[in-house]
């Protein structure tokens, strides 16, 4: 292709594009508001599952003995809970033990044994999970096994952060079609004006012999420049506004966010990309529908 | 052959018979007037010629190519073959006489080069000089279809293709529009031009196809029909 077409190309786009400058600014802010609320879920689930993971790992069970259970009852007990698969380390904690770390917490000034008269507490196993989201079934599979009386690993709270970030994503997903769908329509609403203003110039060009893509490219371009530059936008708001919440979160030790550039910099050139093919579905539906070349 | 009809007919969707049953052959270098009242379907015929339409029955050849069989991605070369000159002119009113010609030239991929040749080139041969940086506003008439002739021989066709060429002008400047056309045809390029006025055809002595109702009435190698 000769660089005067291209520059051709460029230059009717350009014109298309200030022919209609409030759908031309319309068609950017939406999609620049489509980009950054998928960015934004986006990083959000980057973290979530980064927070996840090392809460997850946090998780351990705890698997308390039946009082009656002789020492060789005892053994055969780990030796079951040992043949679980996903299993990562598993630790004895005898009721002496326990209530030895119990009284550290209360301090010397309250005497445990004395006031209880003996030691209430069973024998234990603390189980760790190689793999987070098994621990529920490890836990189920423990609890069956004869002697094990009752397993605890913070029921019902690990389901309910994976319950979370399931919806997270389901929500901003439906936000993200419902923008994406605007976004698209208002591109080929803005490509099929560019091709009602230029519908004369179209025809003569089909009848002197110009090619289909010849025609197209200029409503592409136009197009690919709507969804780019409304992408930028976005990733450049979500970058100012990540990095200035990087640099006010790094001093508390709790939450850790995703700063890897390596990472981020995949982030935003996926939405920019996402935005080149917003750009490009929207101008292919026009033209299909309203160009009949 | 350039041209040739096997028993074309088209049958629009709303069931108008506009062709029926034509056949004809035209060759390399000829003059040719397609004549006949309004609505007996001349622009059908000559839309059949750069494919606009396609024939409902039979065969058309453009230079030994099935228009029918042809492949969508062909017709664009198809119709660098022709120049095609409009009764209403059809010139892009923001650009000027030597960029509308240019145009023509650039949406075909012709070089920046070429195009700076060329055009003063057919600018001269319709005798616009002077008038290369006016408006289409700035122009009368006759000289809006000079513009338009010249931007159908931009890319040199093997024909031109006109269809009631002179229907917006007066008689004196359609002469004058006639003159330009014998002149090209002269000059080696095949011309076929639909009209209805019979006193332009009359004096041309060129071959002229009547037609009516969509079919040929007459075929006279120099107008004798009409005398
Ligand atoms: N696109 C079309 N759809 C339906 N009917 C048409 C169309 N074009 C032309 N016709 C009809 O076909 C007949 C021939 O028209 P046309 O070829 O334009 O004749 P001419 O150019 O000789 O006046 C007319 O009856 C016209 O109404
Ligand atoms: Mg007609």
């Amino acid at each position: 292709m000769r660089l005067s077409n291209i520059l051709y190309f460029f230059r009717e786009a350009a014109k298309s594009l200030s022919r209609n400058r409030l759908l031309t600014f319309a068609t950017i802010s939406t999609v620049t508001i489509c980009i950054l609320i998928l960015g934004m879920a986006v990083l959000l689930s980057l973290n979530a599952e980064r927070f996840m993971s090392r809460l997850e790992s946090d998780v351990q069970m705890i698997a308390f003995l039946d009082r009656s259970l002789s020492d060789a009852e005892i053994d055969e007990v780990q030796e079951e809970i040992e043949k679980i698969d996903g299993i990562k380390s598993i630790k004895f904690v005898s009721r002496d033990e326990s209530l030895r770390e119990l009284q550290e917490t209360y301090g010397s000034q309250y005497d445990l044994k004395a006031t209880l008269g003996k030691n209430p507490l069973p024998h234990t196993f603390e189980i760790e999970a190689k793999n987070p989201q098994d621990v529920p079934k490890i836990a189920e599979l423990v609890y069956r096994i004869p002697g094990v009386y009752k397993v605890n690993y913070g029921q019902g709270v690990v389901e309910r952060l994976f319950q979370v970030t399931h919806w997270v994503r389901i929500i901003s997903l439906a936000f993200i079609i419902v923008l994406a769908a605007g976004a698209v329509f208002l591109i080929a609403t803005t490509t099929r004006l560019s091709v009602f203003a230029r519908r004369k110039e179209i025809y003569l060009m089909k009848l002197i012999g110009a090619t289909d893509w010849f025609i197209r490219w200029p409503f592409f371009i136009e197009g690919i420049f709507l969804g780019v530059v409304g992408s930028l936008l976005a990733v450049a708001l979500l970058a100012a506004g990540y990095g200035a919440l990087l640099q006010n979160i790094t001093s508390m030790a709790i939450i850790t966010l995703v700063s890897d550039m390596a990472v981020l910099g995949k982030v935003y050139l996926a939405l920019v990309g996402t935005g080149a093919v917003l750009g490009v579905l929207g101008t292919y539906i026009s033209l299909n529908r309203f160009l009949n070349v | 052959m350039l041209v040739q009809f096997y028993n074309v007919s088209k049958i629009y969707p709303n069931g108008v018979k506009a062709l029926d049953d034509i056949s004809l052959k035209i060759d390399r270098g000829e003059f040719l007037f397609l004549m006949g009242p309004s609505g007996a379907g001349k622009s059908t015929l000559i839309k059949m010629l750069f494919r606009e339409e396609l024939p409902t029955r039979g065969q058309i050849f453009v230079a030994s190519r099935s228009i029918v069989r042809m492949k969508r991605s062909e017709v664009p070369l198809l119709r660098r073959n022709m120049g095609i000159v409009f009764q209403d002119f059809k010139l892009l009113e923001n650009k000027t006489v030597a960029e509308n010609i240019a145009f023509a030239m650039k949406v075909v991929g012709a070089s920046n080069r070429d195009i700076r040749q060329r055009v003063p080139e057919v600018i001269n041969m319709v005798g616009l000089k002077g008038k290369e940086n006016c408006l289409p506003t700035e122009l009368s008439g006759g000289e809006q279809q000079r513009v338009g002739i010249a931007r159908a021989l931009a890319n040199q066709p093997l024909m031109l293709i006109a269809d009631e060429p002179t229907g917006n002008l007066d008689m004196e400047t359609s002469q004058e529009i006639m003159e330009l056309l014998f002149d090209i045809n002269r000059k080696g390029t095949t011309v076929i031009m639909a009209t209805h006025a019979r006193e332009l055809v009359k004096q041309a002595h060129k071959r002229v196809i009547m037609l009516e109702r969509g079919r040929i009435v007459n075929d006279t190698p120099h107008g004798e029909s009409l005398v």
